[in-house]
């Protein structure tokens, strides 16, 4: 029990890889797509590209990765023990924060103060002020708020997620707790998921979807916006700890996670693939039904009219069959969610999918129907799969697989739904 | 479904400790265990029981897809065929619109299907009084019945229950299956019925 988990020498190789790869993509990008051209006059179309993907990659693995300190925080205030087996691989994923957020947060500010109007309409101080909609936006679409709330909500998430991983890192030193101090552990513990859940309401489930991917279409606006991208990254994220536990599991690690556990993650995967659909389908359709020029625009620009197809009807219609059909047809059965293989696989197809979706949601407002979905695009997601194993890796081979002194830790043993 | 009359060694327990290992070795021992009454659900029952995979949820996936074709059969024939109406300028076949009477009629579908159809594997009705091997079930008391066939001598059962942690055991005849009618009254055996 008390051996440490050694990475594989074929992870790493896939670390350094995808890594690599990452950065030729990067690298290419910066050299054949002027990055740093403005693309006003479309003599560098391409460097709005170049910005977008970084966007839509940076964006949406950030969010991945932070889904699953939530996913640990929902459990800890729901007082879940079934998830104390595999709960450091969690914990492990959410430590990549912090790198993922110093990269998105450079990612941003280059936009934002490299006057990327191409991404951010608002950034065009000119077109807000003649635009009586934008001015009214200002208060809030404006480069300092943006700057200061980015910058406050990564830190908030780095600093809050540090906070609960290392509440059960120092479980491990401390030996096995009496039923007074395992108490006052877990409230602790309470206390601070309540914290980082105040601040995810606050960030991922309102304003950071807001100010990050849906200021892209500054004019039009949406209340469902927010929760549709939190329901997107949520389900992604479960998808990823159930990759890591699978992958975990296979190498003969955690002890102690059965089929009840993958059932148990299987079920998140469906359930929380149902209520992005529930709300992609309340997004879609209010606003076809009410049919109002200002709002039908964004669905136009992407699956077009009536008459005349969209340049993403196919990413579009594909997007709703990967992520709901798929998941609602193959993970109903109860054979499927007990099922390592099948789990995977719905899992890898979850992630592209709701990475597909981020896509969607990006480029319609930024390079219009010029949208390419080559190596580059791939190359700059490999980059961010990379940093995720790599920031993954590092934690799981550095501290213990099992919270052992967890006063839930028998409950998750004998799980059994 | 013609019910007949069963003889039941009947055994009750006030613990699960002592009631787990007591169904694995009446299992074990090869002895019918017809079922288990408990005053609450008890985890992992089932699995102990050897009982079966319920088939409920596929009927349930059944009913759903039947309520979600009835739906849109039903709407699209009323919109595009029967009485197309035009809308706020919607095409006739408008999907989006029907997506939520499609979703609440699958629902419906199931949930009523599934209720009739888990009322009907239960035998339950409210005309169909069910015999009770022990009033204490409903209370504190697990209760095990045990079936027994033309070969099983129940003196032996009795003190193979009784070994097993048994506080109370004894033998009951009862008529088994769905009795429409005749369960009214307190327990009346199809062999006291006229011209049995």
């Amino acid at each position: 029990m008390d051996h440490q988990f050694q990475l594989p020498g074929s992870y790493k190789k896939w670390t350094y890889g995808l890594i690599g790869a990452g950065v030729i993509a990067l690298v290419w990008g910066l050299i054949m797509y002027h990055p740093f051209e403005h693309a006003g006059h479309g003599e560098h179309a391409d460097s709005t590209r170049f910005w977008a993907v970084l966007l839509q990659n940076s964006v949406f693995f950030l969010l991945v990765v932070n889904a699953a300190m939530f996913f640990i925080c929902v459990t800890t205030m729901a007082m879940g023990g079934w998830v104390i087996a595999f709960r450091r691989v969690s914990e492990a994923i959410s430590s990549v924060v912090p790198i993922l957020g110093i990269l998105t947060f450079v990612i941003l500010m280059a936009i934002v103060f490299g006057g990327r109007t191409d991404i951010y309409h608002w950034l065009d101080t000119d077109a807000v002020a003649k635009d009586h909609i934008l001015t009214g936006k200002s208060g809030f679409l404006n480069i300092k708020f943006y700057t200061i709330w980015s910058a406050l909500t990564i830190f908030l998430w780095w600093f809050l997620g540090k906070k609960m991983r290392s509440l059960s890192l120092q479980s491990d030193k401390e030996g096995h707790m009496d039923y007074e101090t395992g108490k006052k552990w877990i409230w602790k513990n309470t206390v601070w998921a309540s914290l980082y859940t105040i601040v995810f309401t606050l960030t991922v489930a309102s304003t950071i979807p807001w100010l990050w991917l849906m200021s892209i279409d500054a004019h039009w606006y949406s209340t469902m916006y927010s929760w549709y991208t939190f329901a997107s990254t949520f389900v992604s994220g479960v998808s990823l700890i159930a990759l890591f536990v699978i992958y975990l599991k296979n190498r003969n690690e955690l002890p102690y996670v059965t089929e009840e556990h993958l059932h148990d993650l299987g079920k998140f995967m469906f359930a929380f693939s149902v209520f992005w659909t529930y709300l992609w389908f309340s997004q879609y359709m209010l606003i076809w039904y009410s049919n109002q020029p200002e709002e039908t625009k964004y669905f136009i620009e992407r699956i077009g009219t009536a008459t005349k197809a969209g340049p993403y009807k196919a990413i579009f219609f594909l997007n709703l069959i990967i992520n709901f059909l798929c998941p609602l047809l193959i993970l109903m059965k109860k054979g499927t969610k007990r099922n390592w293989t099948m789990v995977t696989f719905m899992a890898v197809l979850i992630i592209f999918g709701h990475w597909l979706d981020f896509f969607q949601m990006v480029m319609p407002g930024t390079v219009h129907g010029h949208y390419h979905l080559m190596p580059f695009e791939f190359g700059i997601a490999c980059l961010f799969i990379g940093l995720i194993m790599w920031g993954t890796g590092n934690y799981l081979s550095k501290h213990s697989l099992l919270a052992k002194n967890h006063p839930f830790l028998k409950e998750s043993m004998i799980h059994h739904t | 479904m013609a019910g007949g009359i069963k003889k039941f060694v009947v055994g009750t327990f006030d613990d699960e400790k002592v009631l787990f290992p007591a169904v694995k070795n009446v299992r074990k021992a090869g002895y019918k265990i017809h079922d288990v009454y408990t005053p609450f659900p008890v985890h992992g029952l089932d699995h102990a029981m050897g009982l079966r995979e319920t088939s409920l949820h596929t009927a349930g996936f059944i009913y759903a897809i039947t309520g979600t074709t009835t739906a849109l059969t039903f709407i699209s024939w009323v919109f595009t065929k029967d009485w197309p109406l035009d809308i706020g300028g919607k095409p006739n076949f408008a999907l989006p619109a029907w997506i939520p009477i499609t979703f609440e009629l699958t629902v419906l579908f199931s949930a009523v299907g599934m209720v009739l159809t888990f009322c009907y594997l239960c035998n339950l009705a409210p005309f169909v009084k069910k015999h009770h091997f022990h009033p204490r079930a409903t209370d504190d008391l697990f209760v095990m019945a045990i079936e027994c066939t033309g070969k099983t001598n129940d003196a032996e059962v009795q003190s193979f229950l009784k070994n097993a942690g048994a506080q109370e055991v004894n033998v009951q005849e009862v008529e088994t299956g769905w009795w429409i009618g005749t369960y009214d009254k307190e327990q009346k055996l199809y062999k006291e019925e006229k011209g049995y």
